[in-house]
């Protein structure tokens, strides 16, 4: 989906920090906490990364900025908890209140309802018996849509034109898996795109690749 | 669309506290578990595991041709495939040719080999200006590229994770692997460093 989360190409952020040599893991002890908690909710829920990743990109932007990385993961586990009836809608919220001193009602523990979702095996990588649709060295053209569910077809290469460098394993499609619609495994190909046909005339010489899955290409004219 | 209007008033250490404790006193989440899972990433999960592999590919041609062909059969070899790890592409920087690694769209990021993602991978300007002005970026981070240096950047945009193999620095042509571990940076693995000589 359009939103927050693709950031790439996207204006107003500033500078970039430059990397500090002994940064923590954790900065703060509640951060570790946050990231365990996530990693454990999302087998509480019984949903998937890419179910997590469409959570976090719903958040709204206080909620996935304002306290960085692990407060993103934190609202995302809250959703995902909430949307999987884990937890009650405004339970963290009263809890938190109640340890902040205050005494508030706290929801009754509601009866979860998780998706019908089971993953064909671990991980991501799947095994496809068609031959890939794009070969190496092919030029291809990366669809100008704008799926309104989870994607990971990034605006910024959206109808533009690349060229094939690789095809990659054939891995779960994000777009369908995301909302328990099925996995769909394809082939993902790494595309790579000159500078120039991304950002125009102006733009530094550089190249980049992105991995596209196949359903996200087309072939050129 | 979802609102959290919590996150407005209460810390997020507060409702950190407020979700492990909902979940451990229904039982749900066992505090053992919890604790094992953050020294796990504290400890264990790093950029030394990284730098195994990078040392070992310095100073073994046949691991580092069999690194830059299949970089997932080499990296499962040294034990490092797993929780978001599961295929690698190792890219080789050169004095002409730099590779920087990126997630725009979330903060993929190659966790059994490097760790989790330090906090300027996170930065919402280094997910936005990589992909538009990478010698720019990487100026302001501190690592100058001369002009002819040919930039290429890697956008994680599915499972397949990237990992850079730095150049090997001046000076360390007679130090054995052991002692090549500890100069290589998780910096230089992702592409924003060079690695200094000892």
């Amino acid at each position: 989906m359009d939103g927050i989360a693709d950031m790439g190409g996207t204006e107003g952020w500033g500078l970039t920090h430059p990397p500090r040599v002994d940064e923590p893991v954790f900065a703060e002890p509640w951060q570790g906490r946050a990231f365990a908690l996530t990693l454990l909710s999302l087998q509480l829920a019984g949903w998937n990364v890419d179910a997590f990743r469409h959570a976090e990109e719903r958040l709204d932007r206080r909620a996935y900025l304002g306290d960085g990385y692990y407060g993103r993961l934190l609202n995302a586990a809250e959703l995902m908890l909430t949307e999987s009836v884990v937890l009650a809608p405004s339970a963290i919220e009263a809890r938190a209140r109640n340890l902040h001193g205050e005494r508030v009602a706290e929801p009754p523990v509601p009866q979860p309802v998780k998706p019908d979702y089971t993953p064909t095996a671990e991980g991501s990588l799947r095994t496809v018996h068609a031959a890939p649709a794009f070969a190496a060295g092919e030029r291809v053209r990366a669809k100008n849509i704008s799926p309104a569910g989870h994607t990971r077809l990034a605006h910024y290469v959206r109808g533009h034109t690349g060229i094939v460098v690789a095809i990659q394993p054939a891995s779960v499609l994000p777009d369908t898996n995301a909302h328990f619609r099925g996995e769909n495994p394809q082939y993902v190909y790494t595309v790579r795109f000159d500078s120039h046909e991304l950002w125009g005339a102006d733009a530094e010489p550089f190249a980049l690749t992105i991995e596209m899955f196949e359903s996200y290409l087309e072939m050129t004219a | 669309m979802t609102t959290n209007e919590s996150t407005e008033r209460i810390p997020a250490s507060l409702r950190t506290e407020a979700l492990e404790q909902l979940l451990t006193e229904r039982g749900l989440v066992d505090p053992n578990v919890l604790d094992a899972i953050i020294t796990d990433y504290e400890t264990n999960v790093g950029p030394l595991n990284g730098a195994r592999v990078i040392a070992k590919a310095w100073t073994d041609p046949e691991y580092r041709r069999w690194l830059l062909d299949d970089g997932t059969a080499a990296i499962k070899e040294l034990g490092f495939i797993g929780l978001q790890t599961e295929h690698v592409v190792v890219v080789e920087n050169t004095p002409t040719s730099h590779h920087v690694v990126v997630c725009t769209l979330c903060s993929c990021y190659p966790w059994q080999l490097l760790g989790l993602p330090p906090s300027w991978y996170k930065d919402p300007a280094y997910r936005a200006r990589i992909v538009k002005e990478p010698r720019k970026v990487l100026s302001e981070m501190g690592l100058e590229l001369a002009d002819e240096v040919q930039i290429t950047v890697h956008d994680s945009s599915s499972e397949v994770r990237w990992l850079v193999l730095p150049e090997r620095p001046a000076g360390t042509a007679d130090l054995p692997e052991d002692q090549l571990v500890p100069l290589i940076t998780r910096d230089a693995m992702v592409g924003v460093a060079r690695i200094e000589p000892p």
